[in-house]
């Protein structure tokens, strides 16, 4: 039995390195201090069930087990052969295979994409639009003390999110509002218990009414400790925890972000409501936003996948620019897979530009809309693809995964996934993180190294020296530079 | 039968996150998937109890799904679907020009239904016509 400890999480984008995992015969037995999300990935990744171990390629409507050698050959063979191929994924893979991944689709003139195209893309650019205050999650954790959430849900989707950069952490300067929280949730059970009572021991249940809901501010809101906001169309559970919670109409965050910004320049609204939200209430929590020390206003999937999309983020940026003219505000995206921000930053220092670059010029080329993967699959475009970890066709709307599949489809994943099972050739890799080291990068642009725990199977390759082999195989086919 | 019109909302769960780690073939991906949250109102509007299948219906597919009560009620006819193949059959392809399909906030058509859900493989055979192939 041995403890690894200070491992990097390589499940989403905060990356939580303080992870102990305990080891044995080569098999994770225990973690301590992860999340849901991240013990069972620990814990199952190796599961046969869901775990590849062979190459495969399809033959006669069949994927048969083949060797690596043979898979490699192939894909290279179709990757040289191809006018215009995609090599799409990357995002939770080491930004040292990314490096790779991205000289390989310059080789075969296709286009690069990483997920960010379906999560963050519109925030890229808006932050390319309008530019962006931004900081480490370091600073967020000691001195903010005023945290927002919009449309997003890190009670899901980044769980210790809360509890290691923001509300639920001791920072230098700011304390944790856990307590207040446990008070909080002890007082609502109560409340609920006492109205079940009534309820049970009333005969005429029309008689006890649910309370109105009142639209004023809680006191912690005004209190000097930190805060916490959520904005969202549903009460998540991120907004259970939160001090208030904004329900915004879905599709209207774009009005309810220009209606604040009016409201910080003390500009005076002709309306009742916003997005659902009345006025006087919008006041008194711009009133807390320009009231505050230091605020961060983390934004999520809300914002980039409604209606708007770029525009909502434009708005979301200008919003914390106008505050930054009262007090100090910050803005950041909440990154889902674990190095999507890597493959933004690999791909910028590689090509100038963070996602959707085309190459099939002989130079890079940039433009989202047309070089981006789901419009380049939904126009039938491409004649290809590489899929490096990552599950398109779990992800992608109906439309675009039908072109995906009808052309070859080239998957480099070590778990079974609806793309691998609807692959041409299937390379299973070794699980980035635990069995093959690298590098990620943090929400907040923080790189961060991946461990190597356990050894991966025999036939497992890191994706970094799968990727190596067939761009050497490629250049080979190509008779160009020898590798 | 009643048809109700919503607004679907598609996202991350944390059983949706444990799920596909679980592997996206298993039992428990697929239960934490192949749901779809309506507001209790709604499900009275609908007159079923949760556990009872639906059909969602957008402009671009149509998908039988699990009916589950919203812990995160109120939000009246606003429906909430997990990510995952499922979901992915009631989107459009259209990225307004940034790349970005519309994920949140899509017009769809709520109504109960007596079919059966169908499972991973048979949904991609559905979709794609191809499905999961043994390996040989």
């Amino acid at each position: 039995m041995r403890v690894v400890s200070n491992v990097t999480c390589p499940v989403c984008g905060s990356l939580c390195d303080d992870i102990e995992l305990i080891v044995e015969n080569n098999h994770v037995t225990k973690v301590r201090n992860a999340c849901a999300v991240g013990e069972a990935k620990f814990l199952a990744f190796a599961d046969p069930k869901h775990r590849r171990v062979k190459p495969l390629i399809r033959k006669n409507g069949e994927l048969v087990e083949a060797s690596l050698d043979e898979a490699i050959r192939r894909t290279a063979k179709i990757l040289a052969e191809a006018s215009y191929p995609l090599l799409y994924g990357w995002s939770c893979t080491s930004t040292e295979a990314i490096r790779v991944g991205l000289e390989l689709a310059e080789e075969v003139g296709g286009v690069a994409d990483n997920t960010s195209t379906v999560c963050h893309g519109p925030s890229i650019l808006s932050i390319q639009n309008v530019g962006f205050s931004s900081c480490t999650l370091g600073q967020i954790r000691h001195r903010a003390d005023l945290v927002i959430y919009w449309g997003c849900n890190p009670w899901s989707a980044h769980p210790r999110h809360l509890e290691r950069y923001t509300t639920f952490t001791e920072g230098r300067f700011q304390k944790s509002i856990w307590i207040r929280y446990l008070t909080k949730l002890r007082a609502l059970i109560g409340k609920k218990k006492a109205q079940r009572a009534a309820e049970l021991a009333s005969p005429r249940k029309e008689v006890i009414s649910k309370p109105e809901r009142t639209f004023s501010l809680p006191p912690t809101l005004t209190a000097k400790q930190r805060k916490m906001i959520v904005v969202d169309v549903r009460k998540t559970r991120s907004a259970e925890i939160a001090d208030y919670f904004l329900q915004v109409k879905p599709n209207m965050d774009y009005e309810l972000l220009q209606a604040l910004r009016m409201l910080v320049f003390d500009r005076e609204l002709d309306l009742d409501e916003v997005a659902g939200i009345p006025i006087e209430l919008l006041e008194e929590v711009t009133d807390v936003m320009v009231g505050c020390r230091f605020g961060i206003l983390f934004f999520g999937l809300g914002l980039t996948m409604s209606s708007a999309k770029v525009r909502n983020i434009d708005a979301g940026i200008s919003l914390v620019r106008d505050l930054n003219k009262k007090t100090k505000f910050t803005i950041m995206p909440m990154r889902g897979h674990f190095n999507v921000t890597g493959a933004n930053v690999a791909f910028t220092w590689q090509t100038g530009y963070p996602y959707a670059v085309d190459f099939s010029q002989g130079f890079p080329q940039y433009n989202p809309g047309e070089t981006s993967a789901v419009d380049i699959l939904a126009r039938g475009d491409s004649d290809a693809a590489l899929i490096v970890a990552s599950d398109p066709v779990a992800h992608f709307p109906k439309r675009a995964v039908k072109n995906l599949v009808e052309n070859p489809l080239i998957v480099i994943d070590p778990q079974v996934t609806p793309t691998s099972l609807m692959a041409d050739i299937v390379i299973p890799s070794a699980f980035v993180g635990i069995e093959a080291e690298g590098t990620a990068y943090r929400m907040d642009r923080v790189p961060l190294p991946l461990k190597k725990v356990v050894e991966p199977p025999a036939t497992c390759l890191p994706d970094e020296v799968i990727l190596q082999r067939i761009l050497k195989e490629v250049r080979k086919l190509k008779g160009g530079k020898a590798a | 039968m009643t048809k109700l019109k919503v607004t679907l909302l598609t996202g991350r769960t944390i059983n949706q996150g444990t799920g596909k780690e679980h592997g996206k073939l298993s039992k428990k991906y697929m239960e934490s998937v192949a749901i779809c949250q309506i507001d209790p109102e709604d499900l009275k509007k609908l007159g079923i109890r949760e556990g009872k299948n639906v059909r969602i219906t957008t402009a671009f597919g149509s998908v039988v799904l699990k009916a589950v009560k919203s812990l995160r009620a109120p939000h009246p006819h606003v429906i909430f679907v997990p990510y995952g193949p499922w979901a992915n059959a009631l989107i459009g392809s259209e990225t307004s020009g940034v790349g970005m399909p519309t994920f949140k906030g899509i017009p769809a058509e709520v109504e109960t239904s007596q079919e059966r859900i169908v499972a991973l493989p048979e949904l991609l055979k559905q979709q794609f016509g191809r499905s999961e192939k043994t390996c040989v």
